[in-house]
């Protein structure tokens, strides 16, 4: 009678396991634990130095971990932070910082203008964002609470690189030790200044972050713990959300998830706070590839494209359209420029003109079109949208699948390819994200997110550069824009939309980040209410 | 003597297949097109070309394939698995966190859908014409046929959103931070929906396999004796039949172990269980090579030991396999 008893005392313990799991308070969607926010996050950080790695994944940890001179708002502000102060020169070639007095690392240790300096030093050694302090000459530091940027030209953007996620404030104290410091065991174990401090790390499970306690803004921050929990499944995330096991999915651009949350009284969808990333869905060109290397075609396929109904069907009305470089979010954005209304007989007109006329299958030319792999609803569905437009034509589009970002990315990168679906972050300012994909300088085999499309215009070359070292805003306006109306009407790229990103976030949480920088700033006042 | 021979010469044979193993690994997974440095330099939103190479020179990525190869097989025969690109972490600590939850999981399903499987079988095959064993060959077929991550999403979403009792990811509640039993209790509660699954699938094969165990069982001399000695039904079914019934289930289930681990990959990803499952899953989006030949290199030292344990056994065992080839 053995053999029975096992199933008797599974089937009893799976009987009282329900039964307790549905006793009020005991099952498992219980209310938050106080002071306690769970954050639910698919990216993996590889560590949390903001000043050596760039992206979400450790901004999300590092802008928590560290402090920086300077946040913005919501508007596009400078404001305070480990900075009370900051002043340009006459000559814009000087920039002065006065640091607050009682700002002290996670260690017990001050931070001081020397901190500031070699974090300055650091980032330009080693930061993938090469063009972001490439102007900084040299930082002086008089006194320790004083610290004088020199610039070798005016930088108009280097206010925005002071915010939390590009110039974190790292300790010299710890990470001056010589050596790699992409390497400095303190990347996983650091030492900041931020609101909070790294407890635990789980690699790719999750990270634990607790209030510091002499943070050096009175009464912040005002959650006593943050749990970042990584989970790879967007599905699962979002049934952990409703599952009350997460309080909120501070970034995505899962529209059909958005979609159903939106429904759900408890939470709080909002596309507020990603300004600053400026992430814009395109469909990119192989300038120097027949027959795309003749901006007729590029314009034929740019007529013959229906962006409304891409915006407004495709993706569920969710997604704001894009009509040019600069994010729509920007203070530099412009919609001033041709918006290429679909109209199919300007397109077959033009793929006329341009010596493609059809043949007797009514077909003109094959092309191939790639996409990132894993972004199925933003750029998989619109390439095969694509291949029955342009159809309509005579243009004969084939898909083509990468197995894996490295096979798409490499296939990009060395220009194997005609067009791609693509989705480029502008980080704030066009000097930082812009720039680099249609400056004729940064054709650089090999390297995604350059100017992969091989395009060159002298002229628009010339008012990047120009634009760049423009301090008063009005006139860099003004330069961005004609780059903007010359860029659009040479199609180097079709500009499709902004990647909708959205914060999901539980009723009863207050503050919830909505600066330009969103959940990538710090979260130092957000709570719960009542708490 | 003959015995300790022929061990020497298979573990000198295993050495041999578990270096065409590493090697083979290795060079497959880098022949794929694109590397790591792209993954990295993808998450950070960009790079220059020289961080790039950097990327390469520092995980030694810029090297000749071969001179990579050997430099992994030194490694390897130092007892070093190597450094996870992605992770940051040892290869050897990052696997080593990960074997406890895969084993949890398996072994639990796997003895789950043994019982759940054999009770159905027996149930199923004492009248093998009746409308429950109808129903139990149903919905045994449904679940073998159901895709794993299929039936993993559809109970997370009933036993998730529609009627929530069960935790959805996880393996246990991170913010409450419970310990001793408590812990316990917590572990086996996120431990339902995924086992669950895996019972869903693998019951069925002991289910069909126990019914046609026991039928064939019921139909034999010694069953026939015994109800002709007297023996009640209940007596005759349970200990004379099923006894026996239960040894081509026992050998089953151990087969079924690699396949599990195969389903694990799935389930793992689905439920965000902190397995090897999902290291495996996270490394080859990330092209995290040394991760990646590590467990391979680990499941594969594991099958070859478990074949000369079990050739071992086999020799110990039965006289007849003992004395070698004449």
């Amino acid at each position: 009678m053995r053999t029975l008893r096992w199933p008797q005392l599974i089937l009893v313990a799976a009987l009282v396991s329900g039964l307790l799991a549905v006793r009020p308070g005991l099952g498992w969607a219980a209310e938050h634990t106080k002071g306690t926010l769970v954050l639910g996050t698919d990216s993996v950080p590889r560590h949390f130095n903001g000043a050596v790695q760039s992206g979400s994944a450790t901004a999300l940890a590092s802008t928590q971990i560290f402090a920086s001179p300077l946040r913005f708002d919501a508007n596009w502000n400078p404001q305070p932070y480990l900075a009370e102060s900051w002043k340009f020169s006459e000559d814009g070639l000087t920039l002065t910082l006065k640091l607050v007095k009682d700002a002290v690392f996670h260690d017990g240790k001050p931070v001081t203008s020397d901190d500031v300096a070699f974090t300055i030093k650091t980032i330009k050694e080693n930061h993938p964002f090469q063009t972001m302090l490439a102007a900084v000459d040299s930082v002086e530091t008089p006194d320790p609470l004083t610290a004088v940027i020199h610039l070798s030209k005016p930088h108009p953007a280097i206010l925005l690189a002071m915010c939390p996620g590009l110039m974190p404030i790292i300790p010299k104290h710890i990470y001056n030790t010589g050596g790699n410091i992409k390497e400095h065991p303190a990347n996983v174990k650091p030492i900041g200044s931020g609101p909070f401090k790294l407890v635990e790390y789980v690699p790719g499970e999750y990270y634990t972050l607790e209030k510091f306690d002499r943070f050096f803004i009175p009464d912040r921050p005002k959650l006593d713990r943050i749990v970042v929990r990584i989970i790879g499944d967007v599905n699962s995330m979002v049934l952990s959300l409703e599952n009350n096991e997460l309080d909120a999915i501070p970034q995505t651009d899962d529209i059909p998830a958005v979609q159903r949350l939106e429904k759900n009284p408890q939470l709080l969808v909002t596309n507020k706070g990603f300004e600053g990333i400026g992430a814009i869905n395109w469909l990119a060109f192989n300038t120097k590839k027949a027959p795309l290397d003749d901006v007729r075609v590029r314009r034929a396929i740019a007529w013959a494209v229906d962006r409304d109904y891409i915006v407004g069907t495709l993706m569920l009305g969710k997604v704001e359209p894009s009509y040019a470089p600069i994010s729509p979010g920007s203070p530099l954005a412009t919609e001033d420029v041709e918006q290429y209304k679909v109209d199919l007989d300007k397109a077959n007109a033009l793929l006329d003109e341009a010596g493609h006329p059809k043949n007797d299958k009514g077909e003109r030319f094959s092309l191939q079109i790639d996409f990132e792999p894993d972004s199925e609803f933003l750029q998989h569905n619109v390439a095969e949208y694509l291949r029955s437009q342009l159809k309509k034509i005579g243009i004969n589009l084939t898909v083509r699948s990468s197995a894996d970002f490295p096979a798409w990315a490499n296939r990009i990168s060395n220009y194997d390819f005609d067009l791609t679906m693509d989705t480029v972050y502008n980080w704030g300012d066009p000097v930082i994200g812009v720039g680099r994909t249609y400056i004729s300088t940064n054709i650089r085999p090999g390297v995604m997110w350059s100017n992969t499309q091989q395009y060159v215009n002298p002229k628009v070359d010339e008012l990047l550069n120009a634009a760049a070292v423009e301090m008063d805003q009005v006139k860099r306006k003004a330069l961005y824009l004609e780059f903007q109306k010359l860029v659009v009407d040479e199609v180097p790229i079709y500009f499709i939309n902004v990647v909708p990103y959205f914060g999901i976030w539980r009723q009863g949480l207050e503050n919830i980040p909505q600066s330009i920088w969103g959940p990538l700033s710090p979260l130092d006042e957000v709570h719960w209410t009542g708490e | 003597m003959i015995f300790f021979r022929h061990l020497a010469v298979r573990l000198g044979n295993s050495i041999l297949l578990l270096l065409a193993v590493i090697v083979l690994n290795f060079i497959l997974i880098h022949s794929a097109p694109g590397d790591p440095a792209e993954v990295i330099a993808g998450e950070m939103g960009g790079a220059t070309i020289e961080i790039i190479e950097e990327i390469r020179s520092r995980y030694g990525l810029d090297r000749p394939l071969w001179t990579q190869v050997v430099i992994y097989v030194r490694q390897i025969a130092g007892g070093d698995l190597g450094y996870s690109y992605y992770f940051n972490q040892p290869v050897s600590s990052l696997i080593l966190r990960r074997i406890p939850p895969t084993l949890l999981l398996m072994i639990f399903s796997l003895a789950s859908a043994a019982i759940i499987g054999v009770v159905l079988g027996v149930i199923s095959s004492y009248a093998p014409h009746s409308v429950p064993s109808h129903l139990i060959t149903f919905f045994s077929l449904a679940g073998y046929a159901a895709p794993v991550f299929w039936t993993g999403l559809m109970l997370m979403l009933l036993f998730g959103r529609f009627c929530p009792i069960f935790p959805v990811s996880g393996m246990f509640d991170i913010v409450a931070g419970h310990h001793g039993f408590a812990y316990v209790w917590d572990v086996l509660r996120h431990l339902a929906l995924p086992s669950l699954t895996l019972i869903l699938l693998n019951a069925a094969q002991f289910s069909r396999l126990s019914r046609a165990s026991m039928l064939e069982s019921l139909s034999t001399d010694y069953v026939r004796t015994a109800r002709a000695k007297g023996l009640n039904e209940r007596r005759v079914f349970l200990v004379h039949a099923l006894r026996n019934a239960l040894m081509p289930v026992v050998t089953m289930a151990g087969l079924q172990f690699g396949p599990l681990l195969g389903g694990a990959v799935v389930v793992e990803t689905v439920f965000n269980w902190p397995g090897l499952g999902r290291l495996v899953f996270d490394s080859i989006l990330r092209r995290d090579y040394p991760v990646l030949l590590g467990i391979l290199f680990i499941s594969a030292m594991m099958v070859i030991l478990a074949n000369i344990v079990t050739d071992a056994l086999y020799r110990l065992i039965d006289p007849r396999v003992r004395g070698g080839p004449k």
